[in-house]
């Protein structure tokens, strides 16, 4: 019993699996620019980025240390004249659409966009059909 | 009969998307995030020494000097702990490690180097993943094969196994 007991609370005390470091958060990461206008471009941006570690979350929404290292490089970079989408570009070339935390149209991801505009069409087409039809056997029946 | 066999498809559909999910819930699931920088020139870099011992890493370390192995690590990680003993193994076959340490402090990186063994030559101290972020690596550790040209090869996520040591040296050959 007492072993078992034992078990449990050192169960209990185990260490995290995934430690995280202690290091105070780059500059950038919770503090805004000065410059309002400046802030809002890095803030808008920073919704449409992914954090690469907590993958469904924007780096906006996150915590995470590296979605804060990522803030800092966005607002870092738009300090130093950087535009948006350059800074969106970087990234990409780094991790691939998928840091995309925005769809975007690419050669991958263009069925996401066609697929349900075609079954619209096909929907809207069967229903003119059908209805045409029964128009068509209703009259025949009036008539 | 023949024209009822259509009403059968929404269930034909309904067995086949159960089916895939299904399959899918079964497999694996690979959250790793490829970097697209393979193939690419190693960005520039210059970092200061992570902790007194050994010198920091630059982007120069690795040109003109080639194949080497950046990994990417930190004292806070425990999967690194893991793969110490595998660098040790390729550090003895002759393969140089250079590394980058994530967010760390001089006194955990010397800690964990007295306690896990010491494979690096150069360990660059990289207090805000800057650099972590340039090269398109997603977390620690993560270890790159970086050829004489300064491009990078081959991206190893996550710790190195025994059974991933074959696969690095294979790496390291083809990238000379």
């Amino acid at each position: 019993m007492i072993r078992w007991l034992a078990a449990f609370f050192i169960a209990i005390l185990a260490l995290p699996v995934a430690a995280q470091d202690t290091m105070p958060p780059a500059p950038y990461a919770y503090s805004q620019l000065d410059n309002p206008q400046l802030e809002a471009e890095a803030a808008a941006l920073m919704h449409t980025l992914r954090c690469i570690k907590c993958q469904s979350q924007s780096i906006a929404d996150s915590d995470a240390p590296m979605a804060g290292d990522m803030r800092h490089q966005v607002r870092s970079r738009i300090l130093a004249g950087e535009s948006p989408d350059e800074i969106r570009r970087w990234l990409i070339a780094r991790y691939g659409d998928y840091v995309s935390y925005e769809p975007e149209v690419s050669a991958t991801t263009w069925p996401l966009f066609a697929v349900p505009v075609l079954i619209v069409l096909v929907v809207a087409g069967v229903l003119l059909r059908r209805l045409g039809q029964r128009r068509g056997s209703s009259e025949g029946q009036s008539s | 009969m023949r024209s009822r066999l259509y009403l059968w498809v929404p269930l034909a559909l309904f067995a086949f998307f159960a089916g895939v999910a299904a399959y899918m819930l079964t497999q694996e699931k690979d959250e790793f995030v490829q970097s697209a920088m393979i193939g690419q020139p190693l960005p520039d870099f210059t970092l200061e020494p992570a902790y007194d011992g050994l010198p920091g890493a630059a982007k120069t370390d690795f040109v003109g000097r080639g194949p080497r192995l950046l990994n990417i690590w930190a004292s806070w990680c425990l999967p690194c702990i893991a793969e110490a003993p595998q660098l040790e193994a390729l550090q003895a076959r002759g393969v140089e490690i250079i590394g980058i340490a994530i967010r760390d402090r001089p006194g955990d990186v010397a800690n964990f180097l007295a306690r896990h063994g010491n494979p690096y030559t150069r360990i660059g101290s990289d207090p805000i993943s800057e650099v972590q972020l340039a090269v398109g690596s997603s977390g620690v550790p993560e270890t790159f094969v970086i050829d004489a040209k300064g491009v990078i090869r081959y991206q190893h996520i996550g710790d190195i196994r025994e059974g991933d040591v074959p696969k690095l040296l294979a790496e390291l050959e083809k990238a000379r």
